[in-house]
């Protein structure tokens, strides 16, 4: 009896669900999607989950090592962190910090901070936590300050933001390239088709970093951040394509000589129709599980370029920039919090990399 | 075969002739040229060039001529071995650039050469025993390779290598040897400096080629032929040997062919952190100074030895696995 319902469920089901039901069954993939979603959602509310305003240099306060709230105190629940002071060691000039123990800053939720615009339009000053009547100097320094005395935690969710969309749009550009070249190679066969394959072939044996040093040094000094930004997802993407019109071109192969192509292709359907109404949703999962393996590339890219200082230059905030303040090992030997920022960039590969293995699996439900 | 070879070698030189004129094309875009950066740079420390003086530079390096003169010039020069002369060093490029083209090569190689001697066994190991403990090692290993990009893997074993040994991990060379001339000791502090880049680099590419080989090979393990082989009796090693690890090893082969491009490519940025002596910094200054000559070569030259040593690979994986050149490239 059950076995006939499930049976009746799965003739039943479109292919999008017969995909998700199947995507179900790979637990890592599903906690990965997980981990990419709340990274996601970092990214667009990072301003609201950063304490301290990511730009804000104070010199009093380089290199502080990272502070932890004190959620009790001797009156119970009472979540606080304690004010540090930095005294100058006269022999070596290195800042070193103290607790100052008669300052208690007491930490609370919503807080009053900087004023930032929230999903870019609404402006607010509210926090998800700070210090209550926080003075400037004050904060917390979840993951301590870099040399300009900037807090790294918040510089950290602030740069989600760029690392993550970076990799969105690098990868929108390249399956716009990929499924165009890929679909006409896969389509069209003949010459087309050689050219286009031994252009593929071409540049992905052309070594790529050398290539996008050379492409991203070109960049004009004067341009803006954002000029810049997207300067730098054409450069990254200008190198994705090729895996993506690869696997396009596979599946176009394949299918074009399956039953149902050519049933309607009998029937007189249009090209586009046959293209639209009966290819696409057959690869179309193919197609987002070669993209989510493409994403991770992309955050590497930019992650490396900018870690070269080739790619954004500051004040935007990236991962790889954070990182390229870790560059030094003199600077991580007295700073090693500063290394923080390789943590996310390995979360997001790896998650990245289970959900498209999750999805290449699934994208094939009948198999 | 001949035609397999022709075709090979053709595509090669026209993907050198391609990575040339993107070479150019490349260095000619930032605006200005090197002789506007050479005099900001000497403005700077306060001397100042005249207007013929710069005219005169320009006519020197030949920037006043039209850009495809320029390449024609730049390339008929490159064919005879001649690359001109860095305006940044004001010497030969080629005495520039030196032993670091070598040496990026060797890094390359090894790193190669490790990713084929430790992917293929653990490969075939973890399909064969899938779910032992040698498996989920390899598996774990699989993972780490594939999360962590090998510039930060270079800076995390740097800092623990500094922080809990106290050893200054990198360079290829021991301070006594950096400017020594070429030695059998001198070879042999090399070949103890390079297996740390070597493993740095090769992590990724050995971690994904496991995947694949684990994969195909579990395809191949299944299929009838191998219990039909098994039911016969021969010996459990020759069964995996002979027959199911040689149809799995064409996607392995065909994909560890585009793995020497991305090795080069990895080996720039590892060199920039972990301080070897490859053209990558070299690289990354011409750049900034906009010394077209000397980062045009550097590319130009790390393009070419790429594709030599994909040929290279190429071929002798042809001669390890004659089906590739019957089927083709997927």
């Amino acid at each position: 009896m059950s076995a006939s319902l499930t049976d009746d469920r799965m003739a039943q089901a479109t292919q999008l669900q017969l995909t998700w039901w199947r995507f179900c069954r790979h637990k890592l993939a599903l906690i990965s999607l997980g981990v990419i979603v709340t990274f996601y959602v970092i990214a667009i509310f990072a301003d609201f989950l950063a304490i301290t305003d990511p730009h804000a240099t104070d010199a009093r306060r380089s290199y502080m090592p990272p502070q932890a709230i004190q959620l009790f105190d001797a009156d119970g629940f009472n979540p606080h962190v304690n004010g540090l002071k930095g005294v100058r060691d006269l022999k070596t000039f290195k800042m070193t910090f103290a607790p100052d123990q008669g300052r208690k800053l007491k930490v609370v939720m919503f807080a009053h901070g900087y004023e930032y615009n929230l999903f870019g339009l609404i402006p607010t000053d509210r926090h998800l936590f700070g210090i209550e009547g926080g003075q400037p100097v004050d904060g917390i320094f979840l993951l301590g300050t870099d040399q300009l005395g900037r807090d790294v935690y918040s510089r950290l969710i602030v740069a989600t933001r760029i690392s993550l969309f970076i990799g969105l749009a690098g990868v929108t550009l390249s399956l716009f390239l990929g499924v165009m070249l890929g679909g006409i190679s896969g389509l069209y066969g003949g010459w087309v088709d050689t050219i286009i394959q031994r252009v593929i072939e071409v540049v992905r044996s052309i070594p790529t970093i050398p290539l996008w040093m050379g492409l991203a040094a070109a960049l004009p000094n004067t341009w803006s951040v954002t000029q810049v930004y997207f300067a730098i997802t054409i450069i990254i993407s200008l190198v994705g394509w090729t895996e993506l019109a690869r696997v396009v071109r596979g599946r176009f192969l394949a299918l074009r000589e399956e039953d149902f192509v050519i049933a309607a292709e009998l029937a007189g359907a249009g090209q586009t129709r046959i293209i639209v109404r009966h290819m696409l949703p057959s690869f179309l999962s193919h197609i987002i599980a070669a993209v989510s393996l493409a994403l991770p590339a992309m955050i590497v890219s930019e992650t490396s370029l900018s870690f070269l200082g080739l790619g954004l230059r500051p004040p935007a905030i990236s991962w790889g920039i954070l990182l390229q303040d870790a560059q030094n090992v003199q600077v991580l030997s007295g700073a090693p919090w500063l290394l923080v920022a390789a943590a996310p960039v390995i979360l997001v590969i790896l998650a990245f990399n289970f959900l498209g293995d999750g999805l290449r699996d699934a994208a094939d439900p009948y198999g | 075969m001949l035609i397999y070879l022709a075709r090979r070698l053709v595509l090669a030189a026209i993907t050198c002739i391609a990575i040339s004129i993107l070479t150019f094309i490349i260095i000619r875009l930032p605006p200005g040229d090197f002789v506007d950066a050479y005099i900001a740079n000497l403005a700077s420390n306060g001397s100042v060039v005249s207007a013929d003086q710069a005219q005169a530079m320009r006519r020197e390096y030949g920037l006043d001529q039209p850009v495809i003169i320029q390449y024609g010039m730049w390339m008929s020069r490159v064919v005879v071995g001649d690359f001109g002369v860095s305006m940044m060093w004001r010497r030969p490029v080629t005495e520039v650039i030196g032993d670091r083209l070598w040496l990026t090569m060797a890094v390359s190689f090894s790193a190669l050469f490790l990713t084929w001697t430790i992917a293929l066994p653990i490969g075939i190991y973890s399909a064969v025993r899938q779910y032992s403990l040698g498996d989920y090692a390899a598996t774990l290993l699989g993972f780490i390779g594939l999360a962590i990009p090998n510039f930060l893997l270079a800076l995390i074993l740097m800092y623990l290598g500094f922080r809990y040994l106290g050893l200054s991990v990198g360079g290829l060379f021991s301070p006594e040897f950096s400017q020594a001339p070429w030695s059998m000791a001198k070879a042999w502090d090399l070949a103890k400096h390079v297996p740390l880049p070597a493993c740095v680099l090769a992590l990724a590419g050995t971690a994904h080629q496991i995947r694949i080989m684990r994969a195909n090979l579990l395809d191949e393990l299944r299929r009838p032929y191998v219990v039909t082989a098994r039911a016969k009796g021969i010996s459990e090693l020759h069964t995996v040997l002979k027959y199911p690890v040689r149809a799995a090893l064409n996607p392995f082969a065909s994909s560890i062919a585009y793995l020497f491009p991305y090795l080069v490519s990895g080996s720039i940025i590892v060199s920039l952190v972990l301080g070897l002596p490859t053209v990558g910094p070299l690289l990354l200054q011409a750049l900034v100074a906009q010394d077209m000559f000397l980062a045009g070569t550097i590319v130009l030259l790390l393009g070419i030895m790429t594709v030599i040593g994909t040929l290279v690979s190429d071929l002798l994986l042809m001669w390890i696995e004659p089906r590739i050149r019957l089927q083709g490239r997927a």
